[in-house]
């Protein structure tokens, strides 16, 4: 038996154990290296979703429907893809607007409307208090099963009376005294809380630690593993049905309605909120949660069905609810330490539930429902007041209480009726309210004050109306004829089947009339009125919130204030000391010397309104700055004016951006150009330098001997005849030489004029190799040619072909030795082209030279040494005509065991190019 | 040639939005129906083994997404 003095002492050390963190947390802040400001402690912290609902509720989920547990935890993985475009905006727009809750989020948007704040806090306020009554249930359950140990008991009636005399009660007040401890101890202007969010990273571990341990207990340590509680769960008749379906509640409207509830669950529920956006230190922490945050609720699930039906088949009998497996099948196994892990992961699980939302929501009570209140009653001076800032702090305090106590008392009236996610679902369908107004608000000027109003209000009701009420008619305290018979026995309002809706379930149902009221009137209402001037300032804001600079917010003001009112009035919120300190660090900001030089202008008059934004709230803010300024109020026009001239000033440096990307872009195409015209240029000078040289060779012979003929006129006749024959082979050389080089310049500057003539190739080889016939039978060089007996006829310039051919024949015969060298002409029908190969038994070709001997004035060997066999066009030339006839010529070769030069004619007409 | 950051950051929300309704028609009728029914795989039930699998896998994706973007 345990007493109940060592787990509330153990409670307590727990608790102390997560003071301790926040307490390290918030000196390292203090000292400017902050523990939180690295993404994995920012996704930890956002698995503050995971309540005791998760803990406890999803394993009782789980066991009436199968996987239906489950699209809640899809939905958040699902919207942590759309957080690139939602989250991140919401936090850019809330840095830029020093915005600290949901409420004032959307009373900021529709022009700082101190109306709307108030209606958002009231929701938001009435549509936790279930989901903070289901903690309380938990935890209180929790307490009494596990004190029970080692009997299997389920708790008795709870909360038999109310206030004194119930464990829960003072459960409440003790979470109340927790996160006073946590949350208020000093009025900060940003609103954040570094230590808190290391504490609850902390939880986020040690509940993920509780609930994996429970999960490989009960798998592993009575079962053998999955397969084994899945086999055996099979083979009972009863659980078969699980898990092949969803079970009664898991048709697949529901499944969708309950993705598309969680995912506006995470992103606007106060407590996912004030840490996603509040908390976060760095956008940037966004990119790894977006995966991280899934992967702990992936996590924190695998084991949910194991334990669920682990704990069906271990009790058979029912008699445990099965919200509470985790704690009673440790114990029905005698296994107390696992069954306290259980009970701290758990613990663990509401507390940082309780300790975020009540703390978000006491400051969304204080600075959008009291303080408003407060300010507009005269009668209480508040405005004379010399130091507000004890006033804000009791009021959250009170707040703080307030809520629990709210939450108890809904727990004392409702909590039996329901399974612990059934109550969670009531709440999350109150948070969806606010999805028509926050993500139109973001991406639709249009939206305006009147129409959000009118759309949250009536969402409101319908959910008050479809879900709150009836949680009460179902615990006895409303009659149950209203459920039955509807509002006054009138059967079209039957609360659960609206207008006569039938076949949803009640979170469907709800779902549908309460969104369908909520889109419908913020649209139409939007659409038919015109908003005023501060609406229009304030849409720009928000929807081009990308676009804006920090100040954007200051535009829209103008007006005359002293600095000595804004100190005062800063001093009155903040405390005076830290209203010095802020506006002495402004100073050092606008580059004045002392806090009494910085000019009164609207920066100055915003920064201050934003400085008291962070400490009462967007619309307070407002109010309480034009009590001590005097403000020129802007017309409508003028704001558009200043919306106009701004979208206009952005389209000009878009532009200029534009174009001087343009021009950068220009230049660089110039700068190529050059580069490439530098290369041409070197090219052509090389190319000139080459032709004048192989053009002094021949000439330089030819004076050199027709010198000698002059001086020496007594020259023997055969010397003479010897002389003068060298003197017109070099100038046919030259001749030839020059030929060339025209004949190049004239293919490539396209200025040849190509025929187009019907062939047949074995003419031209036959031919070529006549012309030829005598060169190598001079060198000794035997010639065969292998054609084959049927070739189609190409067209093509005869004349140039059978240049190319000769110019192959000349160069193999040159490269063949005297005597043993052997070139072969060979012809082949390809696809759709011929392809003709000279194969020498030469000396080969090194790869080195292969690559460069189609290259004008290229010479294969050394031109040093030897004297050079041809022009060094031939093969430029070459290759020139075959590319113009659409063909192909290369070389493959290894020194030493000849060449074969290879080119190819396409058969097909289309190569006809005439030029 | 690496593309503008501003292209890049584009390119990345494009893809996570492609995985948000890819996700979408996964964990929905009708695919959920093709797996809802009698059958095992590696001995666990067909339908818990497609939305565990095709859950992790989502994950996997948006964590190819992510960090390849942060490395380039």
């Amino acid at each position: 038996m345990l007493t109940g003095g060592i787990i509330v002492v153990a409670s307590f050390a727990y608790v102390g154990l997560l003071f301790a963190i926040a307490a390290y947390g918030d000196k390292r802040a203090d000292a400017g290296r902050s523990l939180i400001a690295n993404p994995y402690i920012y996704a930890l912290s956002l698995a503050v979703y995971c309540t005791s609902w998760t803990f406890y509720g999803s394993v009782g989920r789980a066991a009436t429907s199968g996987i239906g547990f489950l699209p809640i935890y899809l939905g958040p993985t699902l919207m942590a893809a759309l957080w690139w475009f939602l989250l991140l905006k919401m936090i850019r727009i809330s840095k830029a607007n020093r915005i600290t809750s949901i409420a004032d989020f959307v009373a900021s948007r529709y022009g700082k409307s101190q109306l709307l704040g108030g209606l958002v806090t009231i929701i938001a306020v009435i549509g936790i208090i279930p989901y903070i009554a289901l903690q309380l249930k938990a935890i209180s359950t929790s307490f009494s099963i596990i004190l029970h140990y080692p009997g299997v008991a389920m708790p008795e009636k709870l909360g038999t009376q109310l206030f004194i005399g119930d464990n829960t009660f003072y459960i409440a007040m003790m979470l109340a005294a927790f996160t006073i401890l946590f949350g208020t101890r000093h009025l900060d202007v940003t609103e954040r809380h570094e230590g808190l969010v290391a504490a609850i990273a902390f939880e986020s571990v040690v509940k993920l630690v509780a609930f994996i341990a429970v999960g490989l207990f009960v798998t592993y340590g009575m079962y053998n593993g999955f397969t084994d509680i899945f086999q055996r769960a099979r083979e009972n008749p009863q659980l078969h049905a699980l898990m092949a379906e969803g079970g009664e509640s898991g048709s697949y409207t529901s499944w969708a309605s309950l993705t598309l509830l969680s995912m506006f669950a995470i992103l606007f529920l106060p407590r996912q909120f004030q840490i996603a956006v509040v908390e976060n230190v760095d956008e940037r922490h966004l990119n790894k949660a977006i995966w991280l945050f899934p992967l702990y609720l992936l996590a924190i699930n695998i084991f949910v069905l194991p334990i669920a039906l682990g704990g069906l088949l271990h009790f058979p009998a029912g008699g445990v609810d099965a919200d509470t497996f985790m704690l009673t099948l440790p114990i029905a196994e005698k296994q107390i330490w696992i069954a306290g892990l259980a009970f701290i992961g758990g613990l663990s699980a509401a507390t940082g539930m309780v300790i975020v939302e009540t703390i978000a929501l006491s400051t969304m009570v204080c600075n959008d429902l009291v303080m408003p209140v407060l300010l507009r009653l005269r009668w209480l001076r508040l405005t004379e007041r010399r130091d507000l800032s004890r006033l804000l702090l009791g009021i959250r305090r009170g707040a703080i209480v307030g809520i629990l106590t709210l939450g108890y008392i809904y727990f004392y009236l409702a909590g039996e009726a329901y399974a612990l996610v059934s109550i969670g679902l009531i709440s999350f369908s109150a948070v969806a309210q606010f999805a028509p107004a926050i993500i139109g608000g973001m991406f639709w000027k249009g939206g305006n004050r009147l129409g959000a109003i009118c759309g949250l209000s009536a969402g409101f009701l319908i959910w008050l109306y479809t879900l709150l009420l009836p949680s009460f008619a179902k615990s006895g305290w409303l009659p149950i004829t209203f459920l039955s018979h509807g509002l006054g026995g009138m059967e079209l309002l039957k609360p659960q089947q609206l207008f006569g809706l039938q076949g949803l379930d009640e979170i469907s149902h709800c779902l549908f009339w309460s969104l369908f009221a909520n889109i419908g009137l913020y649209i139409t209402v939007s659409l038919l009125r015109r908003p005023d001037a501060s609406e229009h300032g304030q849409a720009a804001l928000f929807v081009d919130a990308y676009r804006q600079s920090p100040e954007a917010g200051s535009r829209f003001w103008r007006g005359s204030a002293s600095i000595n009112d804004l100190l005062a009035l800063l001093g009155r919120f903040l405390g005076p000391a830290r209203a010095h300190e802020a506006l002495a660090e402004y100073a050092q900001q606008r580059h004045v010397q002392s806090m009494e030089s910085i000019p009164a202008d609207a920066d100055t008059v915003h920064h201050a309104e934003s400085l008291l934004a962070g400490a009462i709230g967007n619309a307070s803010a407002r109010v309480m700055i034009a009590s001590v300024v005097e403000e020129e109020p802007l017309d409508i026009d003028e704001v558009m004016h200043i919306i106009d001239e701004a979208s206009q000033v952005l389209a000009y440096s878009r532009q200029l951006e534009h174009q001087s990307r343009e021009l950068e872009a220009a230049t660089n195409d110039l700068r190529s150009a050059n580069l490439r015209l530098q290369e041409l240029d070197r090219l052509k000078d090389d190319f000139i330098s080459t032709v004048t040289h192989e053009l002094r060779t021949p000439l330089t012979s030819i004076r050199a001997f027709t010198e000698i003929l002059r001086d020496n006129p007594k020259l023997p006749d055969a010397q003479r005849e010897n002389f003068l024959g060298i003197v017109i082979r070099e100038s046919e050389r030259l001749t030839r030489l020059i030929n060339q080089v025209l004949d190049l310049s004239k293919i490539e500057s396209g200025n040849t004029a190509w025929q187009s003539i019907q062939f047949d190739m074995r003419d031209v080889i036959h031919e070529s190799a006549a012309a030829v016939g005598q060169l190598f039978r001079d060198s000794g060089v035997t010639l065969t040619l292998e054609l084959p007996d049927d070739a189609p006829e190409i067209v093509a310039d005869r004349d140039r072909v059978m240049q190319v051919m000769m110019n192959l024949l000349s160069n193999a015969a040159k490269f063949c030795a005297s005597g043993e060298g052997r070139v072969v002409v060979k012809l082949t029908h390809e696809a759709q082209a011929l392809r003709v190969d000279a194969i020498d038994n030469g000396v080969g070709i090194s790869v080195e030279d292969q690559a460069v001997i189609f290259d004008k004035f290229r010479q294969v060997g050394d031109t040093l040494t030897e004297k050079p066999k041809g022009s060094g066009l031939g093969l430029a030339i070459s290759r020139q005509i075959i590319e113009h006839l659409g063909g192909r010529l290369w070389v493959t070769s290894q020194p030493g065991a000849g060449a074969t030069f290879s080119f190819t004619l396409s058969l097909l007409a289309a190569d006809v190019r005439p030029a | 040639m690496s593309l503008p950051h501003a292209v890049r950051t584009e390119q990345r929300g494009q893809r996570l939005a492609a995985l948000f309704l890819l996700g979408c028609l996964l964990f929905n009728y009708p695919l959920l129906q093709l797996f809802a029914r009698d059958g095992t795989l590696f001995g666990i039930p067909l339908l818990y083994c497609y939305v565990f699998g095709a859950w992790a896998a989502l994950i996997g994706l948006m964590a190819l997404v992510v960090e390849r973007h942060e490395r380039e």
